[in-house]
């Protein structure tokens, strides 16, 4: 099974990156792209035919993202 | 005295921590390696700056989980002084062992250069040897050194004097102009509730020498000397 956990920074912290990235978005001439944030995603490639689904919630909080200051999501491709 | 300076792939600042503790100070000091499982027997715990693990993921995420970290929790928790030195700080922020994280400097940059840090608690273990209010120049190096945490935890924080340094100007204001970093109210350096926990951003083991530029970070381990020395006598 394939799954992708999706992390992005949360709304409440300052993600200069996405600032830095939307600031060259207008000097491309896009005069209004909004805020944009820069994350990351995790792509696992498992010979598991099924997800655990509580031990891959854990994994994210414990170690692919930090709740401190990121949210996650993921999606599984069976 | 013996410290116990970890080291992980990836650990620079190992060395100047050794060299200040041996030299500097004349107590002993060992590198341990991420992989011990033990850290009984040192008197204090030093977790020292770099790129453990390359950063991969995050400062700090994958080193939490090194084998050494469940030994320096224990520690921890039973009194026993550790000091987080920029990713040395990332990691304990990590690990859970100190609130908080450390997010990309607000500019994006990298810096290395010397700041002022503004004393704020001489109550710890690491600080008591001075004087609140008092000023330090002391080297910053890193790309992720904002810290962040929500109101309620900086509200905590201040409220219990657990902010020990906040980053000021030459003459000690803490303003935001004397911010490198985006840190939210200036915040360069925690402590846990116990105390006994220290996670900074600046690096006082690369200012213990006047000719290395200041000798201002001599604070930090002569505090931690002396409070040790004191408890044994």
């Amino acid at each position: 099974m394939k799954i992708r956990v999706t992390v992005l920074p949360k709304p409440s912290v300052l993600d200069p990156q996405g600032v830095a990235t939307a600031e060259a978005m207008r000097h491309l001439g896009w005069k209004n792209p909004g805020r944009v944030r820069v994350g990351k995603i995790i792509e696992i490639d498992s010979p598991d035919a099924r997800p655990d689904e509580d031990k891959l919630h854990a994994i994210c909080r414990d170690l692919l993202s930090n709740p401190v200051i990121e949210d996650y999501t993921f999606e599984i491709a069976e | 005295m013996k410290f116990a300076v970890l080291r992980f792939p990836g650990s620079n600042c190992d060395q100047d921590c050794l060299r200040s503790l041996r030299d500097t100070f004349g107590e002993k000091a060992d590198p341990v390696w991420h992989k011990e499982t033990s850290v009984a027997g040192y008197d204090a715990i030093i977790v020292p700056g770099g790129f453990s693990f390359g950063d991969y993921l995050r400062c700090g995420a994958i080193a939490r989980y090194s084998p050494v970290m469940a030994a320096v929790r224990e520690a921890a928790l039973k009194g026993t002084p550790v000091l987080g030195i920029c990713n040395g700080f990332q990691i304990l922020c990590e690990a859970g062992l100190l609130p908080g994280a450390l997010v990309r400097n607000r500019g994006l940059h990298f810096i290395c250069r010397q700041v002022f840090l503004r004393l704020e608690n001489n109550t710890s273990p690491f600080t008591c040897a001075g004087a609140v209010g008092q000023t330090l120049r002391v080297p910053i190096a890193h790309g992720e050194g904002c810290y962040f945490a929500d109101e309620a935890t900086l509200d905590a924080l201040e409220g219990d004097g657990r902010i020990a340094f906040r980053y000021c100007d030459e003459t000690g204001a803490v303003k935001a102009a004397a911010n490198p970093n985006g840190s939210l109210r200036n915040i360069a350096g925690i402590l846990n509730d116990q105390g006994n926990v220290l996670g900074m951003m600046p690096h006082p083991e690369r200012a213990c020498e006047t000719r290395l530029g200041s000798s201002d970070g001599r604070l930090v381990f002569s505090s931690l000397i002396e409070s040790t020395l004191g408890q044994v006598s």
